[in-house]
């Protein structure tokens, strides 16, 4: 494992020198499949969380035959204490939009949607007439492609890519089954790419840059940076850009507040990692992968509060179609209800363990899916809290 | 198509792209169990009881939902496997409403058999089933208990796949997901057309039909009443799979014995008033193309539509309102025998008509509706007391502890008990056109179909939309202004392909002069009210028991009934004439569009 230093960087909203269109011209100039080797040979990987290779997306989008395709900025950002995207689109929002440009351009697209949630409807002040402008410039340059709004609908399934297209059709925003996969089944049934916000500015950036300055930096398996949201019990929480393949226990070094019992990892779906593997955990897709969510708990916190927490908001944002995932969510939260008044024996939390582990093969999505990701780490690390 | 081979339990299986692993498990006899599964709809993979573990794979895969791939290695029965379905088993029933033993539906549960399959411990899980969930008993044929639904959203996809009704939909998220209609409106006043497919459809007793069989039971116990029965074509062919008979079996004889031993009065048969609807039906037609074609009335429309069918009528009168014109104005066979039940039945008999009960048994859970639509009064009297299903009436002869396997046959009684082949074929998509055919042509030509054996091929089977045409020559005198016509007639069933006769119609497009419309798919012999499980094949082989019950009755056009014949002599004069207008006829109303 590659442990790192906390080393902050500045690719995302650095803009210096940058001129997005300038980037988008220099990609015009590059052949699709160029541009894909070099997304391929960087190594960046989707900054959403499931961390699926970008390049691989594209070139799989690519070789699909079909007059239409479609690219889609997923901006339904709606992981718990997650909010740089909200941050990117506000201040890099051009950066974006050539994102999805040179990826169209890669695959084939003529059209192109950010699907932005819906609390984050205030930015379409702005967006609006960027992306008009945008339109009209990207025309200039003979590159047949045009982006739309379209403002999420309020779930956070939605965030889910298939329930996502769902949304966008006007239907219910439920997952779909898989396979197919969206590079050959997407939007309105055809190939489609669908990246974060963040993915979308690095390939802007590798572009740009080049893929040695971002592939130096980060790991093997986590090349590059990333974008952290900050929060909980710190003073500096906001949004920073750190290298991939940091130690928990230097991150801890510099957002704690000297005393963090815990940090949770990726939101509400990822993992808890308590103070004694600070040490001998990285942040990284070979560790403890992340879309950017970083709470940080001290001392004063009870674990027991933070799980019932993630669990009533599970219960509540599961889309209720599947069984492991719509009855499996209310079963852990009761049960942990149940043990914490004592009308069930501790015991039972091994029950629930071994439930987490049904949600996580058997269920249709990546929601039930990683449940289990908080509930073990939490319960297993935190057992008395969940118990007395 | 090309052939991929795939390894399931260690046994070889080749099948064409595109097939899942749940088809493929079928071919080699592989039993995978299923809930959210069925034939008769799209791909859901939400109940995710039927995972399996593919090779390569960290999740488990729903064998409903992932296509087969060549090379695939899946196991069914490993410990992984059984562990995750036992699991969801036991959430399923953690959210249920556990009372089996008062449930309609116990005993014909898949939820109920795979607990049972799987042994669940019912203490395995906290019981998150909401509490004070109220049973939605506001429409008159079908009943909603919340309670009892597993979410597999089987009702919501028939509505909208086989139907295009869409009345059902899936509200809320997570812990608050539940089956519920636009508005959460009680389903009395949503846009169901109660034709009762989501029942059918429905694993559990979440939907189940309105059941009237205690009223029955009690008119039968009260002497001073004299209750008539009337039975609809396709309970005679599919009552059987509720007695241990096999699917498909004929078991006229035997149901008409049991009937009477339940304690009725008369048992007669709505294949009667089926025949009775083709000659008002097909006077109607004959009319209909007179003004429009002889007297260039405008206000004529064609095609004219059939009506037999409830959940049909209240279809159109909801969707299509503004061309309510094109429905025939002949009420449906069970309407027809409740009216003359009252009139002509009560006068012959000699029974002062407020003591008759009239109760139809049907394979339908709009006839229910429609008896209660307030208008059906024309006898002075509720022309149709009780609407059952089939189903309702198998619960009667068990809990009449008869043995109906045991039971000698037994005709029909009179009057108004006997039929035709022509009505017997009601049952099944395109037995309308088919007996109305046979009636129409011969009056307008005095000669017989031109079809072999007087089976009119192109109308029958289980394709969406039918078409055929007949061309009239040699015409009687009465109807020389026929002379060369085509006719061109349509059949539909599944309110889906209604739907597009109807948008055809809609746009003025209609090449139709006469369309058969049955709400269900296969026609009632698929209908709302019949024995669960029904699906494709098993609506195939009810629609063969008809046909032959059709070529064993000695009559097979309904106006050479000779109880038809003998009705228009004796009371209704003729067709069409002001009897008939008074109690065989009615007019329909707009409802509302969501």
């Amino acid at each position: 494992m590659g442990y790192k230093g906390l080393k902050k960087v500045d690719i995302i909203f650095d803009c210096a020198n940058c001129e997005p269109l300038e980037v988008l011209k220099k990609a015009l100039a590059m052949t699709p499949d160029q541009i894909i080797e070099q997304i391929i040979s960087s190594g960046l990987r989707g900054r959403g969380g499931a961390g699926f290779p970008t390049g691989l997306k594209w070139k799989l989008a690519k070789a699909e035959k079909s007059d239409v395709k479609y690219v889609i900025c997923n901006a339904d950002e709606g992981e718990p204490g997650t909010f740089k995207d909200r941050e990117i689109l506000d201040v890099v929002p051009s950066k974006v939009l050539v994102g999805m440009a040179i990826c169209a351009y890669a695959i084939g697209a003529k059209e192109g949607f950010v699907y932005l949630r819906n609390e984050y409807n205030f930015l379409l002040k702005d967006l609006n007439p960027l992306i008009e402008k945008f339109n009209k410039n990207i025309q200039n340059l003979g590159l047949d492609f045009t982006i739309k709004m379209f403002s999420g609908s309020g779930a956070y399934i939605c965030g889910e890519e298939s329930a996502l297209f769902e949304s966008m059709e006007g239907k219910r925003g439920e997952p779909r089954n898989k396979p197919p996969y969206p590079t050959k089944i997407g939007y309105n049934g055809k190939p489609t790419v669908i990246n974060n916000v963040e993915t979308l500015v690095y390939c802007t950036m590798i572009i740009r840059i080049g893929v040695e300055p971002f592939k130096k930096l980060g790991t093997s398996d986590s090349r590059g940076s990333k974008v952290f949201s900050i929060s909980g019990d710190t003073t500096k929480a906001g949004i920073y850009e750190l290298e991939l393949g940091i130690g928990v226990d230097e991150f801890v070094k510099e957002f704690g507040n000297g005393d963090t019992k815990a940090v949770q990892i990726g939101g509400a779906s990822g993992f808890c990692v308590p103070r004694k593997d600070f040490k001998n955990k990285i942040i990284g897709f070979e560790g403890v992968p992340t879309g950017g969510s970083m709470m940080i708990f001290n001392s004063s916190r009870s674990m027991y509060n933070v799980l019932k927490d993630y669990l009533e908001f599970f219960a509540e944002e599961s889309c209720g179609q599947c069984t492991p995932c719509r009855v499996g969510t209310q079963q852990l939260l009761k049960g942990i209800e149940a043990i914490k008044r004592g009308e069930k024996p501790s015991s039972y939390l091994n029950q629930l363990l071994k439930l987490t582990e049904t949600m996580k093969v058997a269920s249709k999505c990546g929601l039930g899916q990683s449940v289990q990701n908080s509930f073990s780490s939490i319960v297993n690390n935190f057992r008395e809290e969940m118990i007395y | 198509m090309s052939i991929i081979n795939l390894t399931i339990d260690n046994k070889k299986v080749s099948i064409e792209k595109g097939q899942t692993i749940l088809d493929a498990a079928k071919k080699v006899n592989v039993r995978i169990p299923t809930l959210c599964h069925h034939e008769d709809l799209c791909v859901a993979g939400n109940c995710r009881v039927c995972v399996v573990e593919v090779e390569g794979s960290k999740t488990l895969s729903a064998s409903c939902a992932v296509p087969a791939e060549d090379g695939m290695v899946v196991k069914t029965n490993t410990p992984k496997v059984r562990n995750a379905r036992k699991d969801i088993v036991a959430l399923l029933v953690s959210e249920h409403n556990t009372q089996c033993t008062t449930c309609y539906r116990s005993m014909n549960c898949e939820l109920q058999a795979l607990s049972a399959e799987y042994n669940i411990d019912n203490n395995r899980y906290l019981s998150v089933l909401k509490p004070n969930i109220e049973i939605d008993r506001s429409s008159w044929s079908i009943e909603k208990d919340d309670s009892k639904c597993v979410r597999c959203q089987r009702c919501v996809r028939t509505c909208a796949e086989l139907q295009h009704v869409n009345a059902l939909t899936v509200s809320g998220k997570g812990k608050d997901m539940k089956i519920s209609t636009f508005m959460d409106l009680p389903l009395n006043e949503a846009i169901c057309t109660n034709c009762g497919q989501c029942v059918i459809h429905c694993p559990t007793g979440a939907l189940t039909e309105r059941r009237y069989f205690d009223r029955v039971w009690e008119a039968i116990g009260n002497e001073k009443k004299h209750v008539v029965i009337n039975t609809a074509p396709s309970v005679r062919v599919a009552i059987g799979e509720m007695l241990g008979y096999p699917v498909g079996s004929r078991v006229t004889g035997k149901m008409v014995t049991s009937l009477k031993r339940l304690g009725v009065d008369s048992v007669l048969d709505t294949d009667f008033s089926a025949d009775l609807t083709i000659v008002e039906e097909g006077y109607e037609l004959l009319q209909r193309l007179r003004k429009a074609l002889v007297e260039n009335d405008t206000s004529i429309k064609l095609p004219m539509i059939t009506s037999c069918s409830p959940g049909w009528v209240k279809f159109i009168e909801h969707i299509f309102p503004e061309h309510l014109g094109h429905l025939s104005t002949c009420k449906s066979p069970q309407q027809m025998f409740g009216a003359l039940s009252k009139t002509y039945y009560a006068e012959k008999k000699g029974i002062d008509p407020k003591d008759i009960v009239s109760i139809s048994i049907m394979p339908c859970a709009a006839k229910k509706f429609e008896a209660n639509r307030p208008e059906m009064n024309d006898s002075g009297y509720r022309d149709i007391d009780a609407g059952l299903t089939t189903r309702e009436l198998g619960h009667m002869i068990n809990q009449a502890g008869l043995n109906f396997a045991e039971l000698e046959d037994s005709e029909f009684d009179s009057i108004m008990g006997e039929s035709t082949g022509a009505g017997a074929i009601f049952g099944a998509t395109g037995g309308v056109m088919e007996a109305a055919l046979r009636t129409a042509y011969e009056l307008v030509t005095g000669r017989d179909v031109p079809f072999d054996n007087l089976n009119i091929l192109p109308v029958r089977g289980m394709e969406g939309i039918k078409e055929a045409a007949i061309k009239l020559e040699n015409c009687l005198p009465d109807w020389s202004f026929l002379e060369g016509v085509e006719l061109k007639v349509a059949v539909a069933h599944g309110l889906i392909n209604a739907r597009k006769i109807m948008d055809q119609v809609a746009a003025g497009k209609s090449p139709y002069h006469f369309i058969e419309v049955m709400a269900c798919p296969g026609g009632c012999i698929g209908g709302g009210g019949q024995p669960i499980p029904t699906n494709d094949e098993i609506r195939k082989k009810r629609a063969e028991a008809i046909y032959e019950e059709d070529m064993n009755m000695p009559v097979r056009k309904s106006h050479k009934n000779p109880e038809i014949i003998k009705i228009y002599k004796e009371f209704l004069k003729e067709p069409l004439g002001e009897v008939s207008h008074r109690l065989l006829h009615t007019s329909y109303k707009k409802r509302n569009h969501y």
